[in-house]
């Protein structure tokens, strides 16, 4: 018997580990042989911890499972209470299109022979045969752009690292994946290692780069873990090393591990941080890309940019650009959180209205109240109400609408939700993490808390003071951090105008 | 002494080595620098003098106090003029509308943490402080701010965390906390033109603030500063000391 439980870390948080425990334990007084396999998550954090039975009929899914349930998994799988059913045939799963994801949570995530067996490897081997330009046209003409917030193309940032002279080259891979509602990167990590890895060795081949850096905040104990032991296989398999698969140049990978500052997913911070110094953000020019990791061509790229590259080469550029919507090709892994009924990872092509993704997959709030805003792109994007639930997932789309896609997180508000209270977290968030270069963040996020205080104390004098102020953070703020943070602020104060008309008295 | 008087002029920013000449345009004037000097020296080259904080031509440029911001036709945004280098046919303004709401806006941040004692202040009148709350135009803080670094007790009289008291136990440097405005010129002067890495920045966001960076080469005034706080970087132009014994620039009266 073939047993599926997750060792993701969302599915661990929620009893995976005492699960699998509790199976072994059973399977050991019952004397049964039981093959356990800690996969990742297939993205249904509210089935977690999913365990898949591998049956004639295919993956067999129970959830969400507690231990009282696992005898039950030894008798008559029909009449299991949590079963669910072929868990590829479950509607959050047939709706989606994983290009990226494909082998997340379908895999032993570190077996590269499952990871060969599907499909894995197939793209490095066709670049690895490619001269590094044509490896830049192939991610260029695939339209795929950076996931980790800014949406820059990633064919442009490679041919900038590829086209500059230096005695070394870098890639650096953002796995700092610190805004609020996002979990693609760790799930990546934790349930598909070699992608990554993968597309970090393309990258490598097309810009001259012989050396990578993940860069992994440290509240991902698993996703470390994980990471680090796949890189120990890949060279032991001749991936990494000497030579890629034995034809190629050289290029190996380091695991780093940040220390918790949200501002050092900030490039230029974070490489700041690799070198070993204070995350502070550095001004541009120079960019990373032609003076970045100890001064040398460097391409800072998110975990997602990079995983998707590999099915990129598999299936070619064209078949992933006909994918999407507009200038946004491709497919994106929506997280969906905050006051859902479904929750968890959906990766589909661009294009999805807001409306599709809140009301239709993730099933409304689980409260059962109307929903009131949705957050977009973590904690620097506006908050969206129902009148926007029209607009396509896209980047220019969310644009137009003062808003941001960033790393493609959604956090959900019902209608109790308080916008003042919302704006305030934005500022105070903002202060928080602020790593205090720049004035308009270092001291404006202080004031906008103030400020957003004496709204709620019914001085509506503040409100045009609170504005002007997002003026000068939006237009003067050194980096995306204080230059963002007003798209909460605004986006609540223009959308939910009623949350801030405090009357005095009410206050006190 | 005469430099404490009669200051250079100062560039914001070094004079680029190249040999190669680049054309710009800056507010309707053609400029022709070396390629790799900041649009914030073309500007001063011209004698159009940026708004600046953090800026100075005796340190790299650091783009921290936001006040030398620009307009690029055809580019987005508002760039700061000491952070970005000059290119060819560019076309730059360094005075518009929004300029001038977005400098006031930053100078209104800067005086909110700021004591208002320019009267009795010994560096009333040679401020640059000053000078730039005056160049930008800023009348009135609007903020009531709660969190400062100056009082020395918050407004419901408690003792204010933030605030540390003025240090004057050095013979060369005075370090002022409350009056600092975390411009890093200090820091930067220590560690790009000393080469001593004497000073660094030590905490985050509002808490940040100057103090030492190696501790044990510094650790000798321990016993002359029992209060620990010993090297203090001065409030106003940090950076004049070391250039005066090193520049043989010619001065502009
Ligand atoms: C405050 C701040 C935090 C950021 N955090 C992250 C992060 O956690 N992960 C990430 O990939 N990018 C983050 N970014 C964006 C990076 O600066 C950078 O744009 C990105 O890593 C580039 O990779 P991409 O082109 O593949 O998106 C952050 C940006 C800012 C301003
Ligand atoms: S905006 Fe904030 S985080 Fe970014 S450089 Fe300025 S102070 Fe640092
Ligand atoms: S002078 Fe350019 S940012 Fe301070």
């Amino acid at each position: 018997m073939k047993i599926y439980i997750p060792l993701d870390s969302a599915a661990v948080a929620l009893g995976a580990d005492a699960l699998a425990a509790a199976v072994a334990a059973e399977a050991r007084r019952l004397d049964r042989e039981v093959e356990i396999i800690r996969n990742g998550s297939r993205g249904m954090v509210w089935l977690e911890p999913l365990v898949e039975v591998v049956t004639p009929q295919g993956r067999i899914g129970f959830g969400p499972m507690t231990p009282a349930d696992v005898p039950g998994l030894f008798a008559d799988l029909a009449v299991h209470p949590k079963a669910l059913g072929p868990v590829e045939e479950l509607p959050w799963m047939k709706g989606q299109t994983r290009l990226t994801f494909a082998r997340v949570g379908i895999i032993d995530p570190l077996s590269l022979a499952d990871y060969e067996a599907e499909g894995g490897l197939s793209g490095l081997r066709k670049a690895v045969a490619m001269d590094p330009a044509a490896i830049v046209a192939e991610v260029t003409a695939s339209g795929l752009r950076g996931r980790g917030g800014a949406g820059f193309p990633t064919g442009i940032k490679w041919k900038t690292v590829s086209e500059a002279v230096a005695d070394r080259k870098y890639i650096v891979c953002n796995a700092d994946e610190g805004d609020s509602a996002t979990f693609a990167d760790r799930m990546l990590m934790e349930g598909d290692p070699f992608t990554l890895i993968e597309g970090m060795i393309i990258a490598g081949l097309a810009t001259g780069a012989t050396k990578g850096f993940v860069y992994i905040r440290s509240e991902y104990p698993v996703a470390i873990r994980v990471m680090e032991e796949a890189c120990r296989l890949a060279r032991a398999a001749g991936l990494l090393g000497g030579s890629v698969l034995g034809s190629g140049p050289a290029f190996d990978i380091e695991i780093r591990v940040g220390a918790g500052a949200y501002v050092c997913g900030e490039e230029t911070s974070l490489l700041n941080s690799l070198e070993g110094k204070r995350g502070v953000v550095r001004a541009k020019p120079p960019l990373p890309a032609l003076e970045g990791f100890l001064g040398r061509p460097t391409v800072v790229n998110n975990v997602i940019s990079l995983a998707s590259v590999p099915v990129i080469f598999e299936k070619g550029a064209a078949f992933y650009k006909d994918f999407g919507l507009g200038r946004s090709r491709g497919t994106i892994p929506l997280q969906i959180a905050g006051n859902v009924r479904f929750g968890g990872l959906y990766e589909v092509a661009f294009g999805l209205t807001l409306g599709d993704i809140v009301d239709g997959i993730a099933g409304g709030c689980a409260t059962g109240r109307p929903v009131k805003a949705v957050q977009v792109g973590g904690p620097l994007g506006a908050y969206h109400p129902r009148s926007e639930f029209d607009t396509p997932f896209g980047y220019e789309e969310f644009a137009g609408k003062d808003g941001l896609i960033g790393h493609a997180g959604l956090t959900v508000f019902d209608d109790s939700a308080d916008m003042l209270k919302q704006a305030r977290f934005a500022m105070e968030f903002c202060a928080i993490e602020s790593c205090g270069k720049c004035t308009p963040c270092r001291i404006g996020a202080v004031r906008g808390v103030e400020t957003v205080d004496r709204i709620a104390k019914g001085d509506a004098a503040a409100i045009p003071l609170l504005t002007d102020l997002c003026v000068t953070m939006k237009s003067g703020s050194l980096c995306a951090l204080g230059g963002f943070t007003p798209y909460p602020v605004m986006s609540a104060l223009t959308h939910f105008p009623d949350d801030f008309a405090r009357s005095k008295e009410a206050a006190e | 002494m005469k430099d404490f008087i009669i200051p250079d002029r100062d560039f914001g920013t070094p004079a680029a080595k190249s040999k190669q000449m680049v054309t710009l345009s800056i507010d309707g004037f053609d400029v022709t620098v070396p390629e790799g000097t900041s649009i914030m020296r073309a500007a001063a080259e011209a004698g159009i003098q940026v708004p600046k904080l953090c800026a100075t031509d005796s340190v790299d440029a650091f783009g921290s106090c936001r006040l030398c911001l620009v307009e690029i036709e055809g580019r987005n945004g508002t760039p700061a003029s000491c952070t970005t280098p000059v290119a060819p046919g560019l076309k730059v303004h360094t005075q518009t509308g929004k300029l001038k709401q977005l400098r006031r806006g930053v100078m209104e941040l800067y005086i909110s943490d700021h004591p208002l004692d320019c009267l009795t202040c010994s560096a009333n009148g040679d401020c640059e402080l000053q000078d730039m709350a005056g160049a930008v135009g800023l009348r009135d803080v609007r903020y009531e701010a709660v969190d400062t670094h100056f009082r020395a007790r918050n407004t419901s009289g408690e003792a204010n965390p933030l605030y540390i008291p003025r240090d004057d136990s050095n013979p060369y440097f005075s370090y002022d906390p409350q009056k600092c405005i975390v411009c890093s010129r200090c820091v930067r002067a220590c560690e790009e033109v000393q080469g001593t890495f004497a000073l660094t920045i030590e905490g985050r966001g509002f808490d940040s603030r100057v103090s030492f960076g190696a501790k044990p080469t510094m650790r000798w005034r321990r016993t002359a500063s029992p209060a620990g706080l010993a090297f203090r970087p001065a409030r106003r132009r940090p950076c004049r000391k070391s250039r005066s014994s090193r520049s043989a620039r010619p001065r502009t009266p």
